[in-house]
């Protein structure tokens, strides 16, 4: 892994003058940020820039992760109070030039950092090589533990944090994809959307467990837990009707159950009163 | 000489067949046994649950002083919450079991309730008394039919996996104890749906039986819902527009449209409402490129989607952006005052500022003109009702269902306590904390999702 370090300087150096030169382009109000107005739940390199710039000025203390979150959105107040600007916590026009002259901004360090994984911050006149750990941490201190463990297994794989809908994790909107994946793959996309919002809808009502993983694993719920289909690769589509559904899209009209009329086996379901049929799928109450 | 290895050679191979199909056997029956276990202790583990959750019952009715009384309300509430766990270990997916479930959920629930009220206060009156009667009574039948069940299966050796197989292939078990016993549950706690929890349990119930009707407007038909849907989205007439009815026994009454649009390849799919036309949700399906505009561009977006499509005067409440979709929450806004449970959704497309969807049941549902504001508290004094330690940031009005459903309004406070950034809404008659909300960061991604 060592290597000579004139070596990496050049490496460094020929990486910084791209992202220099790719940057030279869309420059306009400020000096590097693009020209879009940032607001709260933003993501992108213009989020990782922002936050990296209030940190280089004592103003945010999280972690930079391109996501416009809470702290990034109270931290960017702060500066616009301090700078005697209009206080909206919006990065538009004005905020941004005011934080780009104020502040110094190493794009193809933080983002050196960020794709290696390695936790780092930064803050301003504190030399960089002080402020980054790589991810798989040695070091007994406490702040390594939070990417040493997964780093150890595969190093460098945290990538920029993502938002998920509220209430619910990532591990759970994938575990959904595979539920929906596996019951739904040859239906329409709403299809795919009304099979996610059943699972929703049952983890909601009384008659069901209450969890998304209870819902799924119940036995004999789903033909697709029963038969191991759920534990195909699930496509972009299913992930995208997953997220449709947690983010309150029921097609259904509040089913909490669905059966296909070729292969249902079981009576009962036919007596349960019907709402409508999506694709395949007849959905009922 | 050939004929011998021959027959040597044969014979291996017959041996190694046998054999080969021995281990299989011998591995599908250890796998086949293993799920077996864990339906059977989640079968006994319920009927434990119920024993318990009987005699708790039993003797809240007998006790009569706050610090016995709370403690045992919350071994209910507990208890309620195990059996129903078990419960959804149990194949019984494919059976008519849930009246049962609901009924240990509202269970837990008005024990709950009356667990953490203050009872010295307020103790239980004599409704409260009653329904916990009915409930033992109640428990007692599920406690017996379960044990009964539960002896039966265990003298005739009765095997879960064969109930599996039974209901999965909907062929008549050898053996119907098992289903039986349920069915027998399920009927006797069906005799106890009248049982009343109170208002506090109800008003749940409520809310699960809204429906539509309230809204303004005369029936439309389904020429009528294609016209209402041209003109939402000011579509070409070249547009294949299909309308299907929902059933006779859905909840909402409502004609879903499907809209395939030649030209741009995309499927647009509406549900309208029956009564009135007014749409419920709205999802459109093509393909979208890399994110070109920024959130905020995509907000006002929405924000010109909504001022066109609404009548109300709408307020953000929340934004995100999933990679190159933009997701915006409105809450409705009336002298100032955020009504929460109005909220309606938008989805832009980040590629080009399509509107990607809107969903507005709940809108729908919960729209009100008659609502009068009562704010007799000032922010400052619902100020002093919050922990010391957090730091307020802003302050607004808002109208808020509570956790029994009511509708309160309240003082929401945005702000800090370390690094975290919390939402608190202050009841504005009563200074009562209604809610507190964590509001959730961002979560590292460990994979691309």
């Amino acid at each position: 892994m060592k290597r000579n370090s004139a070596y990496i300087k050049g490496v460094l150096f020929a990486i910084a003058l791209c992202f220099g030169l790719f940057a030279g382009f869309g420059q306009n109000s400020a000096h590097a940020f693009s020209n879009q107005v940032i607001q709260v739940g933003a993501t992108g390199e213009d989020v990782i820039e922002l936050q990296s710039r209030l940190q280089y000025l004592g103003f945010y203390t999280g972690d930079i992760d391109g996501v416009f979150g809470w702290r990034t959105y109270w931290a960017l107040r702060n500066f616009q109070y301090e700078f005697g600007l209009p206080i909206d916590g919006l990065a538009g026009g004005t905020t941004k030039n005011n934080l780009a002259k104020a502040s110094k901004y190493d794009k193809a360090w933080v983002n050196k950092q960020i794709n290696s994984g390695n936790k780092f911050s930064y803050y301003g006149g504190v030399p960089k090589s002080k402020q980054s750990k790589s991810g798989a941490a040695k070091g007994g201190t406490a702040k390594g533990g939070k990417g040493g463990g997964q780093a150890k297994a595969k190093p460098a794989q945290v990538k920029p944090a993502k938002n998920v809908p509220d209430g619910y994790s990532q591990n759970d909107l994938n575990l959904m994809a595979n539920a929906v994946y596996g019951e739904s793959r040859g239906e329409p996309y709403i299809g795919q959307v009304a099979v996610a919002a059943v699972i929703i809808n049952r983890v909601e009502s009384p008659s069901f467990p209450n969890t998304v993983a209870g819902v799924i694993f119940e036995p004999g719920a789903f033909t697709a837990v029963a038969d191991g289909q759920i534990y195909l690769t699930p496509n972009a589509q299913a992930k995208k009707a997953v997220m449709d559904a947690l983010n309150g899209w029921d097609p259904t009209g509040e089913a909490e159950y669905y059966f296909n009329p070729d292969t249902a086996t079981s009576g009962w379901i036919w007596t349960r009163p019907q709402i409508k049929k999506i694709g395949k799928h007849i959905f009922c109450n | 000489m050939i004929r011998t290895i021959l027959i040597v050679l044969l014979f291996v191979a017959v041996a190694g067949t046998g054999y080969w199909g021995y281990t299989e056997h011998q591995e599908k029956n250890a796998v086949l046994l293993q799920a077996e276990n864990n339906y059977q202790r989640a079968f006994h583990d319920l009927n434990f649950h119920m024993d318990a959750l009987h005699d708790k019952i039993g003797e809240t009715i007998a006790m009569n002083s706050r610090n016995q009384l709370s403690p045992a309300l919350a071994q209910v509430w507990r208890l309620t919450s195990e059996a129903h766990n078990d419960v959804g270990q149990l194949p019984l997916a494919l059976l008519p079991f849930n009246k049962t479930e609901e009924f240990l959920a509202k269970m837990g629930e008005f024990s709950y309730r009356t667990a953490v009220r203050d009872l010295d206060k307020n103790p239980l009156s004599d409704k409260e008394y009653n329904t916990l009667k009915d409930l033992y009574a109640n428990s007692t039948e599920i406690q017996n039919e379960l044990r009964k069940t539960e002896s039966l299966a265990q003298k005739n050796n009765l095997r879960w996996m064969d109930v599996e197989l039974a209901l999965a292939t909907n062929k008549q078990p050898e053996d119907n104890t098992i289903i039986d016993g349920f069915k027998t549950v399920d009927k006797s706690v069906e005799g106890y749906s009248d049982v009343d929890f109170g208002p506090e349990v109800s008003n749940r119930e409520k809310m699960k039986n809204r429906n539509l009707s309230q809204l303004k407007g005369k029936e439309i038909s389904k020429e009528e819902a294609k016209k209402i849907a041209i003109d939402f989205f000011d579509l070409k007439k070249n547009v294949k527009i299909t309308v299907e009815e929902t059933g006779k026994k859905a909840k909402y009454h409502a004609y879903s449209l499907t809209l395939y649009n030649p030209d741009t390849n995309g499927t647009t799919y509406m549900d309208l409402t029956k009564k009135g036309g007014y749409p419920m949700w709205v999802l459109y399906d093509r393909n979208v490129g890399a994110a070109k505009i920024s959130l905020n561009e995509a907000m006002l977006q929405a924000e010109d989607f909504l001022e066109k499509h609404m009548e109300s005067k709408m307020e953000m409440v929340t934004s995100d952006q999933y990679d190159n979709i933009g997701v915006f929450t409105y809450a409705r806004l009336e002298d100032d005052v955020r009504i929460y449970p109005e909220v309606v959704t938008v989805k832009v497309a980040l590629d080009n500022g399509d509107i990607m969807g809107y969903e507005g049941t709940d809108f729908l549902l919960a729209h009100k003109d008659e609502r009068v504001p009562k704010f007799s508290l000032s922010d400052k004094e619902a100020r002093k009702k919050l922990n010391p330690n957090f730091e307020v940031k802003e302050v607004s009005k808002a109208l808020i269902r509570n956790d029994i459903n009511e509708e309160v309004f309240c003082y929401e406070f945005f702000g800090t306590l370390g690094n975290d950034t919390y939402r608190v809404f202050i009841n504005a008659e009563n200074g009562n904390e209604e809610e507190v909300k964590k509001l959730k960061d961002a979560e590292p991604s460990y994979n691309e999702i």
